[in-house]
């Protein structure tokens, strides 16, 4: 995989944003995390993420300016979630479980912190977590002096602004009060620097001539600060932002932010680190994506006592209120995503380093290929960011260095090889007719789902349409593309353009979504059209039998017509024209899998199934489909379902009760299909296979679909067993058990024969060959 | 790679074909390019090897699975 693709995927996915609350928050607080632990009643856990990043957290939950409130998304469903208040509850429940202490520095350093306001005390906390030993000097006659002054004790209790002080000299700080630094004071700002290894000066704004030998001044005589970094012009000494005069107003999560930044910078400097090398901007925004209109609008929680705050069954359903900000529309839609638990920009990571690890276990292989490759992740994504590129690039860089189990796929791809197999394939010009002016191509699955209709379809065309329709049976080289092998599905192509030339370049006409988005896709200059819009064109077969619609049915489109509007709209005026009350699902653009695309049923049975147990919950109408495989699938899964076909061309009473063919049906009606119609259509002499008699339950079937094994292999195990007498014999019972090794996998069958046939009462099989040594 | 072998003893089971009841030997077993030594149940004379469903979907696809991941 390309490393540079891999990063441009990677940053579409804006999942990782921070939600617009922390991203307003000068100190970043996770209000989110926050809000998710409190709404759980999770109140310690809530207060440590608070204090994680807030110095003063007593302080701060009281007078908080919580610009968060501003840009919450809430607001626009039924208001702004109060996050100060949530704050503020949190410390009259949980302040006293908050636990801090200090890192040990390998080599503490000294630091002079010149003024005891928020700024200065954050700074001073920040730099004694870290280990330094930090002495504030203050020239009042107690710290954070404005607070008292400042605010009511009714706003901001002297309790509180005692509890965190005490709190930040438990931690070690040395708060020296009434020592004024500079001017004629017995302290002056050289015999700090000679004393410390570092200086932050944040006795806020004001004149600062006193320092003028040794810190140079600004126009106004401030104190000349770096903005970015708050150094000055002595390489020891730094200042909160408030010294060069240049801040518009006060604000005391501002203040504490500034403190961070100033600390920030002295501990870098401590270190001998860049002072600016991958420091983030102050004021982050976010482009997080949050639906919001999917979330009722619900007012704020009232406190009962205002004065009071919220109690804490208050403060749990206003924490409720956050949605919590996600973007995961995709997730949310997607089975596969959501079996996996992760969300687009940790999976491209994963799925990049599965490509790429060298040595050791590709622990992700299986989830590369279980995405159904189904394209409705892009629809949603507010950045239109495709995972199944994503996977089907992984794949095709994985298959081309033999690092893809193939056990993932061969079942798969020996069905396809099977369909492209003389017992299969093959094509023909209409009887009669030496030329064709359009080629009939059913692709695969239709007939092997419904061979009756596909060639009730074929006569009607034949009748319709001028200049002789020819018809092929064949496949589209879907299941090679799917599985990323890019030789085996350039072969397929290869070979169906030839054959086309051959057959005078017609009109393609197919009755599968897939072929007909992979022949458009891949072989650009044969013209093909849909079989549905080609019927709206010829007109539908004149019959004198009512159709056999019973009830509405909720039309569910194959995902890889996803954007194939001319299509849809085709099928549902054919539905229409005949009775049928069509009610929709999702819409055809944001239709769902069935599990079979991209493979992902194969390489994982639990997630394709996933993917139409979950469309099968969204109606209890019947289904309408008009992908046989999508049919078969809803079937298989116990949801009645028909195809657009039953209607068209009637076979059964209720063709919404017709049962998955499974596999093994599936090569079977394709076999019948093309004997029967080179027999019919084109005379030609067929003889049909004698099958070995095998009996079974329908348990018993069910099992060996599951199993992925087909009926043929287990007839020609018995056959071979029957023919060797290579077998195991039960004593007891008098089942014989017997394998063989077809392809890649030996499959064991437990059988009886009885006078009915054989009897099967398993399969089963391994891909891991066993022998005697020789 | 110990991981396949316990194949349980089968009393009932005899080879058909030389009418000899089943005994654990060691056999090879191999996938993708790696072999390895394992105790099955075997024909003592003909050398048919038994593997069980249970072992099959058991710790048999487990190494396999293992195997291919590597
Ligand atoms: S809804 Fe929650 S996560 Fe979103 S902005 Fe508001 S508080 Fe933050
Ligand atoms: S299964 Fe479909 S929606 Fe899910 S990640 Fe793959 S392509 Fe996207
Ligand atoms: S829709 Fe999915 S891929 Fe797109 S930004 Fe949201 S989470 Fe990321
Ligand atoms: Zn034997």
């Amino acid at each position: 995989m390309d490393g540079d693709q891999v990063k441009a995927w990677e940053a579409l996915c804006i999942e990782e944003q921070p939600p617009a609350c922390s991203a307003a928050c000068p100190l970043h607080v996770d209000a989110r995390a926050m809000a998710e632990k409190m709404a759980a009643g999770d109140f310690t856990g809530a207060i440590a993420l608070y204090a994680r990043v807030v110095p003063f957290p007593a302080i701060v939950a009281h007078i908080c300016e919580h610009p968060c409130e501003t840009v919450c998304r809430r607001a626009e469903a039924g208001g702004a979630v109060r996050i100060g208040a949530l704050e503020r509850a949190l410390v009259e429940e949980a302040y006293p479980t908050v636990r801090r202490s200090a890192q040990r520095a390998r080599k503490p350093k000294a630091v002079a912190v010149v003024g005891a306001g928020l700024a200065g005390l954050t700074a001073a906390f920040d730099l004694v977590m870290k280990g330094h030993a930090v002495t504030v000097f203050e020239a009042d006659a107690q710290p954070l002096d404005r607070l008292h002054r400042d605010y009511r004790p009714a706003v901001l209790p002297p309790s509180a602004i005692e509890a965190d002080v005490g709190a930040l000299i438990k931690l070690g700080v040395d708060i020296r009060c009434r020592q004024r630094i500079g001017g004629d004071a017995s302290l002056s700002l050289d015999a700090l620097i000679a004393d410390h290894d570092a200086v932050l000066m944040a006795s806020g704004p004001g004149p600062a001539s006193a320092f003028a030998a040794t810190l140079r001044l600004n126009a106004s005589g401030r104190i000349e600060v770096d903005r970015e970094t708050r150094a000055t012009s002595h390489p020891k000494v730094f200042a909160s932002g408030l010294h060069d005069g240049s801040e518009e107003g006060w604000s005391a999560i501002g203040s504490a932010a500034d403190g961070r930044r100033a600390a920030g910078s002295i501990d870098r400097f401590l270190q001998g680190a860049s002072l600016t090398a991958s420091r983030g901007g102050e004021a982050a925004g976010s482009c997080l994506y949050v639906e919001v209109g999917s979330h009722a609008a619900m007012p704020p929680v009232e406190a009962a006592d205002p004065a009071a705050g919220y109690g804490h069954a208050e403060a749990i359903a206003e924490a409720a209120r956050c949605f919590p900000c996600h973007c995961l529309e995709c997730v949310k839609a997607c089975p596969y995503l959501a079996h996996y638990k992760t969300y687009p920009k940790r999976a491209v990571r994963e799925i990049y380093n599965n490509d790429s690890i060298i040595m050791g276990n590709r622990k992700s292989n299986r989830m590369i290929d279980s995405c159904a490759l189904c394209g409705l992740c892009e629809t949603l994504c507010p950045n239109d960011l495709a995972m199944g590129e994503v996977c089907l690039d992984a794949r095709r860089s994985m298959v081309e260095r033999g690092h893809m189990p193939a056990s993932h796929h061969d079942f798969a791809l020996r069905d396809m090889a099977f369909s492209r197999s003389d017992e299969v394939a093959f094509i023909r010009h209409q009887p009669g007719h030496d030329r064709s002016a359009v080629l009939f191509f059913p692709g695969c699955q239709l007939p092997a789902s419904a061979p009756r209709q596909v060639e009730a379809v074929y006569r009607h065309l034949s009748e319709r349409l001028p200049g002789g329709v020819g018809f092929m049976l064949d496949c589209c080289g879907a299941p090679a593309h799917w599985s990323g092998r890019l030789a085996l599905h350039r072969e397929v192509l290869d070979h169906l353009r030839t054959v086309w030339e051959e057959q005078g370049r017609p009109r393609v006409v197919t009755a599968c979504s897939t072929c007909l988005k992979q022949i458009g896709e891949f072989l650009p200059d044969i013209p093909v059209a849909s079989l549905w819009t080609e019927l709206v064109a010829v007109g539908l077969p004149d019959v004198v039998a009512p159709r056999p619609v019973a009830g509405p049915l909720a039309i569910h489109d194959p995902c890889t017509g996803r954007h194939a509007h001319a299509v849809q709209a085709a099928v549902r005026s054919i539905a229409a024209s005949l009775g049928a009350e069509v009610r929709e699902l999702t819409g055809a653009e944001k239709t769902t899998c069935c599990g079979y695309g991209g493979l992902a049923s194969f390489a994982n049975p639990e997630v394709g199934n996933a993917f139409v147990d979950r469309r099968i919950e969204e109606s209890d109408d019947d289904y309408l489909a008009y992908c046989a495989m999508c049919r078969d699938n809803f079937a298989r899964r116990g949801k009645r379902a028909l195809h657009l076909i039953d209607l068209v061309f009637p076979d059964a009473d209720d063709p919404a009760a017709r049962p998955d063919p499974g596999f093994s049906g599936r090569r079977d009606n394709r076999q019948r299909l093309r004997r029967r119609l080179l027999r019919d259509l084109w005379g030609e002499s067929m003889s049909d296979p004698v099958p070995i008699p095998l009996v079974m339950t329908d348990a018993v079937r069910a099992d060996i679909e599951r199993k992925l094994l087909l009926i043929d292999d287990i007839a020609e195990v018995i056959a071979e067993a029957e023919r060797t007498g290579r077998a195991l014999k039960d004593r007891a019972s008098g089942h014989l058990t017997a394998s063989g090794r077809i392809g890649t996998v030996t499959t064991w069958v437990e059988y009886q024969p009885t006078d009915a046939g054989f009897v099967v009462h398993r399969a089963y099989g391994h891909r891991m060959q066993v022998e005697v040594k020789p | 790679m110990t991981g396949v072998s316990g194949g349980i003893p089968v009393p009932d089971l005899i080879c058909a074909r030389c009418d000899k009841p089943l005994e654990m030997r060691k056999v090879e077993a191999s996938y993708l390019g790696q072999t390895f030594p394992v105790e099955l149940p075997c024909c003592p004379s003909c050398g048919f090897v038994y593997v069980s469903e249970d072992l099959a979907y058991g710790r048999m696809l487990k190494v396999e699975q293992a195997l291919e991941d590597k």
